[in-house]
C-alpha cells in the first residue's frame, strides 16, 4: 500500500527540505520504493540537498504541462536504486501548477511507489495548497522557537481543515544544553502547545550542515541527527522506536563532539 | 533577601516563551483577541461566583481544536478550568 506524505511547516528555514531528503533516503535504504517531489516551484532546493542537481532534465511543470512523460522527469538517486526525485522548476512560479493537476499526477504515480514524499514550500498560499492536495498524511516540522511554533499551529489548522488524515510533528534543531539551562522549550512543551502526535526529535547537529554541503544525506550515519532521522523513518513505517532521551542526549552529544574535536 | 526572592522568582526564557505562545495561539486559533478572552474569563468568573466561591486568580480558559486525547475536533471548544474554593456560600 502506498502512502503520500507532505512535509510542511509554514515558516521557512526550519528544515523541510532536509527532513524530506533524509526521510526519503532513509525509507529507500530500508528497501522501500520512494519518490521525492519538490513542490517549491521557482525556488527548487531538494535536488541540491540530495546532490542530484546535475542530473535534472525535465521537471514538475514539464510533467504537468505534458512536455515529457513522467518517467523521463524522474531522477534516480546516486546511492539507492529505489529512490527517485521529481525536481521542481526553477524558472517558473507557483501558479504554473494547480491542486487538481497535482492530485491527477499523484493518482497516476502512487501505485508505482511505497512512499511519495512532497517537500512543501514555506507559506500558506498556492504552493502549500498544491503540496497538500494529494497527500494522505503530513509531517509538520518545527523548531523549538516561538515563530516557527506559531506558524506550525496555523499549518496544523489548515491541514485539519483540508482533512489530511494523519498529522505528526517533527521538532528540529533541539539544543539539549539549552533545554537543560531552561532557555529552550522542551519537546514536551512543544507537544503540549501543538497537541499533535510526536514522530521525531532531531538535535541541532552540525553534521547536517556538513552532509548538506556535500549533497549527502545524514540519515543512517553515526551522528545524532543521522540516528534521529533513522528513527523517524522507522516510525513513519509503523515501527515503534523509543525517543532519544534527554540525559542520554547530553552525554551522547558530549561524547560524540569529544570524538570529533580530538580528531 | 529581596534580591534573592527576585532571582528565584525570575522565569526562564523557556517559560516565558511557552506562556506567550499559549496566549497567542488562543487568539490565532479563533480569531479572537487576548482582550476579548480576558473579558470572557471575567464574565464567567462573575457568573460562577454567584453560586460558589472560586479561585479567580488561578482559573484558566482556553479555546482548543483538539480533545484531551489529542484527536482533532470539528469545532473549536472552550475549556474553562475553575478551581472551587468553597461549595457552600
Amino acid at each position: 500500500m502506498s502512502e503520500v506524505i507532505v512535509v510542511t511547516s509554514g515558516k521557512g528555514g526550519v528544515g523541510k527540505t532536509t527532513t524530506s531528503a533524509n526521510v526519503g533516503t532513509g525509507l529507500a535504504a530500508m528497501g522501500k520504493k520512494v519518490l521525492l517531489i519538490d513542490t517549491d516551484i521557482g525556488l527548487r532546493n531538494l535536488d541540491v540537498v540530495m546532490g542530484l542537481e546535475s542530473r535534472i532534465v525535465y521537471n514538475l511543470v514539464d510533467v504537468v504541462e505534458g512536455n515529457c512523460r513522467i518517467k523521463q522527469a524522474l531522477v534516480r538517486d546516486k546511492r539507492y536504486p529505489t529512490l527517485f526525485l521529481l525536481p521542481s522548476a526553477q524558472t517558473r512560479d507557483k501558479s504554473a501548477v494547480n491542486p487538481a493537476q497535482m492530485v491527477k499526477m499523484i493518482t497516476h504515480l502512487r501505485d508505482q511507489f511505497d512512499y511519495i514524499i512532497l517537500d512543501c514550500p514555506a507559506g500558506i498560499e498556492q504552493g502549500f495548497q498544491n503540496a497538500i492536495a494529494g497527500a494522505d498524511r503530513a509531517l509538520v516540522v518545527t523548531t523549538p522557537e516561538v515563530s516557527s511554533i506559531r506558524d506550525a499551529d496555523r499549518i496544523i489548522g489548515l491541514l485539519e481543515a483540508n482533512e489530511i488524515g494523519k498529522i505528526d510533528l517533527i521538532i528540529n534543531r533541539i539544543r539539549f544544553d539549552m533545554i537543560k539551562r531552561g532557555d529552550m522549550m522542551s519537546s514536551d512543551d512543544v507537544v503540549d502547545i501543538l497537541s499533535i502526535p510526536l514522530i521525531g526529535l532531531v538535535p541541532d547537529d552540525e553534521n547536517v550542515v556538513i552532509a548538506t554541503n556535500q549533497g549527502e544525506p545524514v540519515v543512517g550515519s553515526n551522528t545524532l541527527a543521522g540516528e534521529a532521522y533513522q528513527n523517524i523513518c522507522h516510525r513513519v513505517n509503523g515501527k515503534e522506536v523509543p525517543f532519544i532521551d534527554f540525559e542520554r542526549g547530553i552525554s551522547f552529544w558530549t561524547r560524540i563532539s569529544g570524538i570529533f574535536h580530538r580528531s | 533577601m529581596e534580591l534573592l526572592k527576585n532571582i528565584l522568582k525570575r522565569k526562564s526564557s523557556r517559560e516565558i516563551a511557552k506562556d506567550r505562545l499559549k496566549i497567542l495561539l488562543i487568539s490565532d486559533r479563533v480569531n479572537c483577541s487576548p482582550e476579548m478572552m480576558e473579558m470572557i474569563k471575567n464574565d464567567i468568573a462573575k457568573v460562577i461566583s454567584k453560586y460558589m466561591k472560586i479561585d479567580t486568580k488561578s482559573m484558566e480558559i482556553q479555546i482548543t481544536k483538539t480533545s484531551s486525547k489529542g484527536r482533532a475536533l470539528k469545532n473549536p471548544t472552550l475549556y474553562a478550568n475553575i478551581p472551587i474554593l468553597d461549595l457552600k456560600q
